[in-house]
């Protein structure tokens, strides 16, 4: 049984790239503001997974987690990451449109 | 001058989304016989302004300066236009209420661009916040500048012209998933601010976001307004002025008129008329046509409106 170098770890990760993008995994992910709108709006990831979020509206939004997190203001093309290190899920929203809602189900 | 009249018939839900394509500058308001009685947006609110006694005030909204985006690269130079058209009028307002989002992004360059151009209106200005006004780390700078003899988040009462001001903040502490929010303790500040008032004051409530619901799915309303309206039940006559949707909207209930007012940045979208509520983008030249006037008249005894729109072009 070899240990498992670098090369062939590369290649593991690569290959979970190519899973669906809702499989649990911890590889960074991502999230979309489009239009007021969080997507996905649901999202599955392992522990220790880094999301970030993007705002790609013409008007500043913000992620907020009660007690979680909570992102500056991020203007046009800005962005927000947090490294989820605990299961569970984690309701957000944006502070300035509570309409907004997400969730990231943490594995 | 061309507009028209959708007053007298009352105005029909198609007619009321047609004088919500209008993007404005700013609404004049006077106030005769206690009644308040918008005379229009500025220009076509000059000729009404000289004939009609009593006092006047203006409200502007939405100014978003530090926009730059495709839907108006320049906010501030239209806020600037605004403020010229001000001071163009034959008869002075008494002062100006901004229902908020002076800045886009709360920078202290924004409000200090916003003052510099609101101030050479000469007006006093009674400012409430929006949810653009507070977004700097320390929410401070809002505060720092408008907030002075303010309650709590920023509400406050004053008296003009025998007219009772209220201006009130529904832009903090948004519950996720809800809408605008008042909150108990300014609600309670409410109704003690109002106890005792001859039922005959009238009432003009302003914020930023609408406090009745105008569009649920985009967050256009307030959650706990109609508890706000509760506490105006009796009087004679309630104006509940807003901005946040950048476009004119009102209705009517009862003796409680609502009106929300045009930006002077950029229009957004008809409820549901577009994926979101976000500026909408529309021709250089249609922008132009799309800052217009509307008047708006309170006639005692009369439960409907009297709208005459009327664009600066076109």
């Amino acid at each position: 049984m070899k240990t498992l170098n670098r090369r062939d770890f590369g290649v593991a990760l690569a290959a979970a790239v190519l899973l669906p993008a809702t499989t649990a995994r911890a590889d960074d992910m991502d999230v979309h503001i489009d239009n007021f709108v969080f997507q996905p709006a649901e999202l599955k990831v392992k522990v220790g997974t880094t999301v970030t979020w993007t705002n790609r509206d013409d008007i500043p939004h913000t992620i907020v987690s009660a007690g979680k997190f909570r992102s500056k203001t991020l203007d046009t093309d800005d962005k927000f990451s947090f490294t989820f290190t605990n299961p569970g899920d984690y309701k957000y929203f944006c502070s300035l449109h509570p309409h907004m809602t997400g969730m990231i189900k943490v594995e | 001058m061309s507009g028209h009249d959708h007053g007298d018939d009352g105005v029909s839900r198609r007619k009321v989304l047609e004088c919500m394509t209008w993007a404005g500058t700013g609404v004049l308001w006077t106030v005769t016989g206690g009644v308040p009685r918008s005379l229009g947006i500025i220009d076509s609110a000059q000729a009404a302004t000289a004939a009609a006694p009593g006092m006047s005030f203006l409200q502007i909204s939405d100014s978003h300066v530090g926009f730059d985006k495709p839907a108006n690269p320049n906010a501030l130079g239209t806020l600037e236009e605004a403020v010229g058209k001000i001071n163009a009028m034959p008869a002075k307002p008494s002062f100006m209420i901004h229902t908020g989002d002076i800045t886009h992004l709360s920078k202290a360059a924004e409000f200090d661009n916003a003052d510099r151009i609101i101030s050479q209106a000469k007006l006093d200005v009674h400012y409430v916040p929006g949810e653009h006004d507070f977004l700097d780390e320390e929410v401070k700078f809002y505060r720092e500048r408008y907030g002075r003899g303010t309650k709590g988040q920023g509400w406050y009462s004053f008296d003009a012209g025998g007219v009772h001001f209220v201006g009130l903040v529904n832009v903090v502490d948004l519950k996720a998933g809800g809408l605008g929010n008042l909150g108990a303790e300014q609600l309670a500040w409410l109704e003690d601010d109002l106890r005792g008032k001859s039922k005959s004051t009238p009432i003009v409530l302003f914020a930023h976001i609408p406090l009745w619901t105008v569009y649920p799915e985009w967050g256009w309303g307030t959650e706990d307004g109609g508890r706000a309206l509760e506490h105006v039940k009796g009087f004679g006559s309630v104006t509940v002025l807003n901005g946040h949707i950048h476009q004119v909207m009102q209705k009517v209930e009862g003796n409680v008129t609502f009106h929300t007012a045009r930006s002077t940045a950029f229009p957004q979208p008809a409820p549901g008329a577009a994926p979101s509520p976000g500026p909408m983008k529309v021709e250089d030249a249609r922008l132009r046509s799309m800052l217009g006037v509307a008047s708006i008249n309170f006639k005692q005894n009369e439960q409907r409106l009297a709208i005459i729109d009327t664009p600066l072009q076109g």
